[in-house]
């Protein structure tokens, strides 16, 4: 068997002297692992750093085999976040969030899509415009995997202003009325992530990454295999944070 | 010696790196042709190395004493620490005869695929290190790879603190490297450092 794909490096793991198990996120193949030959050897290391987006070759006997890629560097942001701690921060979180979070060889190819716009973002945009692409790709994220926020209207009074807050348990936007009563239980909404929100500042993409990380957390880390947030984006939220 | 011992021994030297069964087997057929020359003195150097090696409680290195030779001469620049991930790092550096201060070995870089977190590496260590006011630079040369910068930024927000100045390696183009034949990365990072000449 045999396919090519587009795919991005998400993680590369050394097997043997200079084999390398590699996870890719494909267009067409979802996330995919597979074994390069060479992976972890002096020359073909730089190809699979997080982040690098690749043509691969997947050849093998069975499609349920782990099989072995070939890959060709179509383009790399590693060595434009290098030098930046933030962008480099983000785009380990970023990866780390996808590899952990999603299911094996599973067709996701919005997900996809948002990874490759973040990617450019995190190499060409200014530090807020790339940081506001990276919550919205959060909450995208959470959208894709079946744990959504829903941000139309206040889950209690249906209304369609003031809303401030997400609630923690159904994920849905709450009014600053209606939030009154529990304000201390519930997740801040920044206006960035409502429609006409404009650009936010430094606080409100903290604010933001609270709750898509609080949800993150809640629905897809905690019952997963892994059972807590990834430490690249811990370490990303400290970033941030101080 | 029975069969049972040597394919103990070709067992136990297939499991090093760059040998496999097969050339583990071409190497005790030569040790036990050469045993006077070859597997005696081999004999006698692991037992040495393996009753004397320990680990340098200052900088990390493998040594048979404690503190290293390195940590040990006094006539190195004890201004300067030269961070590297591993023993390996450390002997490359050495063997270029450049660099004159100390060292320290972090045992490894930050990983999320592998769990490696702050805690497993060499780094409050380095922080009490760098806080001696002796020490006036120290010198981050942690691989170019997402790893080993994620380790490097890292490090550099622990020292924030102690009033050091912290420098990196330069990255671009090798010497005796041509363009043509470079990778996009390097040539980038080559770009990005340009200097005045």
């Amino acid at each position: 068997m045999k396919w090519c794909d587009e795919g991005i490096v998400l993680s590369s793991r050394k097997h043997g002297e200079t084999a390398a198990i590699v996870t890719l996120l494909t267009r067409s193949h979802g996330r995919h692992l597979g074994l390069v030959r060479g992976g972890s050897g002096r020359r073909a290391r730089g190809l699979y750093q997080p982040g690098n987006c690749v043509y691969v070759t997947w050849h093998g006997r069975l499609p349920e085999h782990l099989g072995t890629f070939s890959c060709e560097l179509e383009s790399t942001v590693t060595s434009e976040v290098l030098h930046e701690p933030m962008r480099l921060a983000a785009l380990c979180s970023a990866c780390a969030i996808l590899d952990a979070s999603l299911p094996e060889r599973e067709n996701y190819v919005a997900i996809f899509e948002g990874i490759r716009l973040l990617i450019k973002a995190l190499a060409h945009e200014e530090d807020l415009v790339w940081m506001t692409v990276y919550v919205k790709w959060e909450v995208g994220l959470l959208q894709e995997l079946g744990f959504g926020l829903d941000l139309k209207a206040c889950a209690a009074t249906g209304v369609t202003k003031d809303l401030a807050f997400v609630s923690p348990k159904t994920g849905r936007a709450v009014s600053i009325n209606a939030a009154k009563p529990y304000e201390s239980k519930m997740l801040p909404l920044p206006a960035f992530l409502l429609p006409g929100g404009g650009m936010p500042a430094r606080f409100d993409i903290v604010q933001g990454l609270r709750t898509t990380g609080y949800m993150l957390n809640k629905n897809v880390f905690y019952p997963s295999a892994l059972g807590r947030t990834p430490d690249a984006r811990a370490r990303f939220m400290d970033r941030l944070k101080a | 010696m029975t069969t049972s011992a040597i394919n103990n021994l070709i067992n136990l030297l297939a499991k090093l790196p760059g040998l496999g069964p097969r050339s583990a087997r071409r190497a005790v057929l030569t040790l036990i042709r050469r045993r006077e020359v070859l597997l005696w003195p081999l004999a006698k150097a692991l037992a040495e190395v393996a009753e004397t090696v320990c680990t340098c409680k200052t900088c990390g290195n493998v040594d048979s004493c404690d503190p290293c030779y390195l940590c040990a001469d006094q006539g190195r620049d004890q201004a300067l620490i030269c961070v590297v991930e591993n023993v390996s790092d450390l002997w490359a550096l050495e063997r270029t005869r450049a660099y004159k201060g100390l060292y320290h070995v972090l045992g490894g870089t930050l990983s999320a695929l592998d769990g490696i977190t702050p805690e497993d590496l060499n780094i409050p260590h380095l922080v009490e290190r760098a806080a001696d006011p002796a020490v006036l630079e120290v010198i981050l040369a942690t691989s170019l790879t997402v790893d080993g910068q994620t380790t490097a930024h890292y490090i550099t927000d622990k020292l924030h603190a102690s009033c050091v100045k912290i420098s990196g390696l330069a990255h671009g183009v090798p010497v005796g490297g041509e363009l043509d034949y470079l990778d996009d990365g390097t040539l980038h990072a080559a770009l990005k450092q340009r200097k005045p000449l």
